[in-house]
């Protein structure tokens, strides 16, 4: 018989970044074109203190629940909500990291010789006090600087052929570069931006991933398996998005005894990521698995302008990273089932059009484990911070997606029409994820319905997760994969 | 309805997508000239 399978803890972490957000993939693109817009950007950036505070910030790390957001009137950019941002720098969930213990993580993240990150000697001993300040990191050794020119400290101004300059605030802690060597010396996957990126995502998915440990009071050498399920792709001219990056955050945290594979599907990964583990679990090849999510330095300011040209303050600002543990039944954490058609996934043969998409991975999976639309407390689809995307005339991506939800529920006879607004005010919530791609894909909302369901106020909760495989441009599909999590009956037994 | 005429098509993904309004021109009779959907995410 199978194994049931749980997602026993998780883990949410946001790194402020305001100081990366010219690296984004649209800021970086439109310096090229106007030689002025550092100076515009720098100007429109926010403090580690507004960051923190932002309501959907604190969201994401679980310091007020997503119906609490619903009720905080926006733009949530304009409220004091947090008056104290020492206290809420750290939640239920994880934390928000500030600009220069990102970049303490980064380069511990480094492991090439000659390195990447080429840190200026003065500052090292600041980046390693603040891994030693860091109660997860505490133990983490940076790389000595053999090698290093002396002469660093003096290089000005930074020049791209000597690297990347990274900086917080005014303080100028080094240089990333590409790699070097002979063998990547003209290889444009290993340029130093292509780099930063897959590095970041390493750093910010460590991040993550020992939160994860934390919260689940777990020895790294326990993990037996990694899925990684970012959208970076990493690897040379002759495997480009080869992968391995499950294996690298994994090495990072001292998950020694661990294997581990990347998983690649857009925004969706993770949602397949979390039914591949689960259906490792329930046959037993592994006992505990992690999914991790590293973060996306390429978004990071990708609706820039639309703030700019408001004059309002560049909210993409934050690299977001998550983890989730996926064990077998341990009669508390909720049951993901997998079995019989519960979950969620569109056929090729019905993935060009919208309605065969919620036809196939919103109306099969309920139908297979015999349940209705309405037998759902929650669902959970693309979860982007409506302040970020409807600013840049995108529109409000979760609101969207809970009216094709409701349209759904309505044509299956589920619902009425003229219930539609009042029943998406009640499975729905408002989008507290940041523009991180396969962050805010439906699993955001994971940590709040495990809060939800453990104090007996939630049965099922549904995530529905998209994908844009025509991205690749190798296709026209569109992609949905959903799953759904329910309150474990033991809970009920044992409160009996 | 619209024999004759050429069309653009502009979608988004979490919207409507270009290929359900190209569905829905094409039966009305027109050519599609471009199809594009935007993932906006």
């Amino acid at each position: 018989m199978e194994k049931i399978a749980v997602i026993q803890s998780c883990s949410y972490c946001l790194m402020h970044l305001p100081d990366l957000v010219r690296y984004g993939s649209k800021p970086r693109r439109e310096t090229a074109l106007d030689p002025n817009l550092p100076e515009k950007l720098q100007a429109a950036l926010r403090s580690y203190e507004e960051a923190v505070s932002y309501p959907p910030n604190q969201t994401f790390i679980g310091n007020i629940s997503p119906e609490k957001l619903a009720d905080i009137p926006r733009p949530w950019f304009r409220q004091e909500f947090f008056s104290s941002s020492v206290d809420s720098c750290t939640g239920p969930f994880g934390e928000i990291l500030d600009q220069e213990g990102f970049l303490a993580l980064l380069k511990a993240a480094d492991i090439l010789t000659p390195q990447l990150f080429q840190v200026i000697p003065s500052r090292l001993s600041l980046l390693q006090g603040r891994l030693i300040q860091h109660p997860l990191f505490c133990n983490t050794s940076l790389q000595t600087t053999e090698g290093e020119p002396s002469a660093l400290e003096k290089q000005s101004p930074p020049s791209d052929s000597s690297g990347l300059p990274l900086k917080s605030g005014n303080t100028l802690y080094g240089y990333f570069h590409g790699d070097n060597r002979e063998e990547g010396r003209d290889d444009e996957n290993l340029s130093a931006h292509n780099l930063l990126e897959n590095l970041c995502t390493k750093a910010s998915g460590a991040l993550a991933l020992q939160w994860l440990l934390h919260r689940a009071d777990l020895e790294p050498e326990k993990i037996d398996f990694i899925i990684s399920c970012g959208e970076e792709a990493c690897g040379d001219r002759y495997q480009r998005g080869g992968g391995g990056m499950a294996k690298a955050m994994g090495d990072m945290c001292g998950c020694t005894n661990a294997s581990g594979m990347d998983i690649k599907n857009f925004c969706a990964a993770p949602a397949n990521a979390l039914i591949t583990a689960a259906a490792l679990v329930s046959s037993g090849v592994y006992r505990r698995v992690a999914v991790v999510g590293g973060g996306s330095l390429a978004k990071l300011g990708m609706k820039f302008q639309a703030f700019l040209g408001q004059k309002m303050p560049i909210l993409d600002d934050c690299l977001a990273s998550m983890a989730f543990l996926v064990t077998a039944d341990d009669r508390k954490s909720p049951w993901i089932r997998i079995g019989q058609g519960a979950t969620g996934t569109v056929p090729i043969n019905a993935s060009t059009t919208d309605e065969q998409v919620f036809l196939h991975y919103l109306l099969h999976p309920l139908q297979n484990s015999g349940l209705n639309c309405r037998q759902i407390d929650k669902y959970a689809p693309e979860l982007h911070n409506p302040e970020i995307m409807e600013f840049s005339g995108a529109g409000d991506v979760a609101g969207k997606n809970y009216r094709k939800i409701a349209a759904t529920a309505v044509m299956a006879g589920h619902l009425d029409k003229a219930e539609m607004k009042e029943w998406i005010k009640k499975i729905g919530m408002p989008g507290f994820a940041p523009t991180q791609g396969h962050i805010p894909s439906a699993v955001p909302y994971i940590g709040h319905a495990m809060v939800a369901m453990e104090a007996g106020k939630m049965e099922r909760a549904m995530f529905l997760a998209r994908a844009s495989l025509f991205l690749n441009r190798c296709t026209r599909l569109l992609d949905g994969v959903s799953f759904i999590l329910e309150r474990n009956p033991h809970l009920k037994r044992q409160e009996e | 309805m619209l024999e004759h005429k050429k069309v653009i098509v502009f979608g988004e993904r979490d919207d409507i997508s270009g290929n359900t309004v190209s569905t829905c021109l094409q039966a009305a009779g027109a050519e599609i000239v471009y199809e594009s959907t935007a993932c906006f995410v």
